[in-house]
C-alpha cells in the first residue's frame, strides 16, 4: 500500500516495474543494493529467501544509466570517444578500442604498424589492470584484506605505466580513430619490460596466498556453477564462457590488431565454478604477459608512422598542420565539422576483460551517427544471476557477484 | 552588586574554557572522518585506490564503512542518476550528526559530461555538500586533498553550534 506523502510533495518515490513478487509461502524478501559496498556499483537485487537459500533472484539495473548511446547520436565522432572511457571505467583502452576500431571499419581505413603495436601493448596492459582489480575487490568481499592490498600496489605500477604514456589514471582516451596520438615516451619500454618481469612472481604470491587457503576454497569451489549449456544461453562470454569449458576468445576467433601474429594460448577451465574462474583469470594475466614480451621487439623494428594515412577522415600528423595550409584547414573542418563516414552500418567485437565487447554503429552519412549501440559483456553477465544465484546461500551472493566481474558503467551505459 | 558583574554559568558559559574544549572537540572529529563507501561510478576506483596500498587513507583517519549509521563524511564518487537520486537522499538522512558531504568529481558536482534526461545535474540538487573536488576522474592525492581541506573547515566550526539545515542549491 502506498500512503500519501503530503509533507513531502517534492519527495520521489521509487517505482518498479515488471516486479511481482507472490508471497503465498514463508520466504523472505530482502533488498541488496542498489547501494552495497559489495555490489561492484549499483546493482539492486530483490533476493525472496527460504531461510538462508535463495529461491529467487531478480536483478534490477538501471542506476546508473546516464544515456550514453543517446548522447552518442549527438556527437561527432571524436568527441564520443572520451565518453567510452566511462563505461567500463576499469578498461578504458578496451573500449577506446572497441570503438576506434568499429569507426576505423566503417571508414576503410586501418592504423600503421606502430599504432597497432602500441595499441596491442595498452590493450593488454589494461587487461593486467583490469584482472588484478577484478582480484582485489573479488578477494575483500570474500574476506582476504591482504590480497585487496597487494594487488592494488602492483595495480598502480601499471597505472604509473598507462599515466606515463597518456597522462591519465583512469581514463585514458589514448587509442585514437586512425591510430594513437602519441609515440611511446623515452624509457617506457624499459618500464615495460621490467614491470612484466616482476609481475609473474606476485602473481605466484597471490597464488601461494590463497590456492590452497581453505577459507578462499571453501567460499569458491562448487560456488557458482555455470555449466556450458547454461553460459551459452544466457550469452556469456570472456572468462565466464571459458570458465565453463568453451574456447571461445574473439582474440582466436576473428583475430583483430596484431592478435593472429603473436602467440598465446586461450586459458580454459572445465570445472565451471567460481574457483577455476579464478585460476583462469590468474592464467589470463600470465598470457597477457607473455603477448607484451612479444611486442617489445616488433615494437623496436616497426616503422614511426602512427596515425593512419586518410586526409579526408583523419589530421595530418601535427608538424604538417603547422607547416601546410591545406592540412591546417583540413583539420580544422575535421575538428569543428567532424568525419562524414561512408552510409553503412557496422558491427565490431573485441575480446575486452570481460567478454565480448561489441559496438554497432549505423551511419548516414553525416558526421553524426545515426544509431550507436554498445554490447556490453557485463549486461549478459547479469541477467545470468536471475538463475544462477537460485539454490545458492545468501552469503554466496557476495562471492558470484565478485566473481561475475560484473561493471555497471558498461552495463547500463 | 556591581553593574558590570559577569555570569559566567548563565550568559553564553565560559568563553576562554570552552572554546579551548572546542578546539579539541573539533580535532577529534576532523581526525576520525569515517566515510561511507559511496563508489557509484568511475570515480569509486580512484575512491578504492586511495584507501589501498600505495595512498593509504587510514593516515587520515579515515576507515570507509558500510553503515550510513557509522558514518560521518560521504564521499559521492560518480553520476548520480534520477533512479538513484531518492537513495542518496535517505542514506544522507540516515547518518548520524554532524555530518559532511564531499562530492567527488565532475558528474557529482554538475553532471558533468553527462547532460542527459537520466542524470541529476550534481548532487547538491538533493544533499548539501561542503567540499567540490573537481577531476574526471580526480587523483587519489586530490580526494586526500580534499579531505584535507574538510579537515580544516571542521577544525574552524564551533563544536557546540546549533546545527543549521545546510542549504541545498
Amino acid at each position: 500500500m502506498k500512503t500519501p506523502r503530503r509533507e513531502y510533495p517534492n519527495r520521489l518515490e521509487p517505482f518498479f516495474e515488471n516486479l511481482v513478487f507472490d508471497r503465498d509461502d514463508n520466504t523472505m524478501v530482502i533488498n541488496f543494493g542498489p547501494q552495497h559496498p559489495s555490489a561492484h556499483g549499483q546493482l539492486r537485487l530483490i533476493l525472496e529467501l527460504d531461510g538462508e537459500q535463495i529461491v529467487k533472484a531478480v536483478p534490477d539495473i538501471g542506476y546508473l544509466h546516464r544515456g550514453m548511446e543517446k548522447m552518442a547520436e549527438n556527437m561527432i565522432y571524436n568527441e564520443f570517444l572520451p565518453t567510452t572511457d566511462r563505461m567500463d571505467y576499469i578498461a578504458a583502452t578496451s573500449n577506446n578500442y572497441g570503438f576506434a576500431l568499429a569507426v576505423e571499419k566503417l571508414l576503410g581505413i586501418e592504423a600503421p604498424r606502430r599504432a597497432q603495436i602500441i595499441r596491442t601493448m595498452l590493450l593488454e596492459l589494461n587487461r593486467i589492470i583490469s584482472h588484478l582489480f577484478w582480484l582485489a575487490t573479488h578477494a575483500l568481499d570474500v574476506g582476504a584484506m591482504s590480497i585487496f592490498l597487494y594487488c592494488f600496489r602492483e595495480r598502480e605500477f601499471a597505472m604509473d605505466l598507462m599515466e606515463d604514456y597518456c597522462g591519465a589514471r583512469l581514463t585514458h582516451s589514448a587509442v585514437r580513430i586512425g591510430g594513437v596520438p602519441l609515440d611511446l615516451p623515452d624509457g617506457w619500454i624499459e618500464k615495460l619490460a621490467h614491470y612484466i618481469n616482476k609481475l609473474p612472481k606476485d602473481i605466484e604470491d597471490y597464488e601461494g596466498l590463497l590456492d590452497q587457503n581453505r577459507i578462499w576454497k571453501m567460499r569458491l569451489e562448487d560456488v557458482g556453477v555455470i555449466p556450458p549449456e547454461m553460459a551459452e544461453t544466457w550469452g556469456c562470454s570472456g572468462p565466464t564462457l571459458r570458465g565453463s569449458g568453451i574456447p571461445w576468445d574473439i582474440r582466436k576467433e576473428e583475430p583483430y590488431e596484431l592478435y593472429d601474429e603473436l602467440d598465446f594460448d586461450v586459458p580454459v577451465t572445465d570445472s565451471c565454478d567460481s574457483y577455476g574462474r579464478y585460476k583462469l583469470y590468474m592464467q589470463e594475466m600470465r598470457e597477457s604477459i607473455k603477448i607484451l614480451k612479444q611486442l617489445i621487439p616488433m615494437y623496436k623494428e616497426s616503422d614511426p608512422q602512427i596515425m593512419a594515412h586518410a586526409p579526408q577522415y583523419i589530421s595530418a600528423p601535427k608538424e604538417d598542420i603547422m607547416t601546410q595550409n591545406y592540412s591546417l584547414m583540413q583539420h580544422f573542418v575535421l575538428v569543428t565539422q567532424g568525419m562524414r563516414p561512408p552510409v553503412g552500418e557496422v558491427y565490431v567485437a573485441t575480446e575486452s576483460p570481460k567478454g565480448e565487447l561489441g559496438f554497432y554503429i549505423n551511419s548516414q552519412g553525416g558526421p553524426y551517427p545515426y544509431r550507436l549501440k554498445v554490447r556490453a559483456p557485463s549486461f549478459w553477465h547479469t541477467s545470468i544471476l536471475q538463475e544462477l544465484l537460485v539454490g545458492h546461500y545468501i552469503a554466496d551472493v557476495v562471492t558470484i557477484i565478485g566473481n561475475l566481474n560484473i561493471v555497471f558503467g558498461e552495463i547500463d551505459r | 552588586m556591581a553593574q558590570h558583574q559577569v555570569r559566567y554559568l548563565q550568559d553564553g558559559g565560559l568563553p576562554v574554557l570552552l572554546t579551548t574544549a572546542d578546539k579539541i572537540l573539533q580535532w577529534g572529529r576532523s581526525n576520525s572522518l569515517w566515510a561511507l563507501t559511496y563508489g557509484l561510478a568511475c570515480c569509486a576506483i580512484e575512491m578504492m585506490a586511495s584507501g589501498a596500498s600505495r595512498y593509504d587513507f587510514d593516515r587520515f583517519g579515515t576507515i570507509f564503512r558500510a553503515s550510513p549509521r557509522q558514518a560521518d563524511l560521504m564521499i559521492v564518487a560518480g553520476t548520480l542518476t534520477k533512479k538513484h537520486a531518492e537513495f542518496i537522499r535517505r542514506l544522507y538522512d540516515q547518518m548520524a550528526e554532524p555530518k559532511w558531504v564531499i562530492s567527488m568529481g565532475s558528474c557529482a558536482n554538475t553532471g558533468g559530461m553527462f547532460n542527459t534526461y537520466a542524470t541529476v545535474q550534481g548532487v547538491d540538487r538533493v544533499i548539501p555538500v561542503d567540499i567540490y573536488l573537481p577531476g574526471c576522474a580526480p587523483r587519489p592525492e586530490t580526494l586526500q586533498y580534499a579531505v584535507m581541506m574538510l579537515q580544516k573547515q571542521i577544525r574552524r566550526e564551533s563544536a557546540f553550534q546549533k546545527l543549521k539545515p545546510k542549504r541545498l542549491v
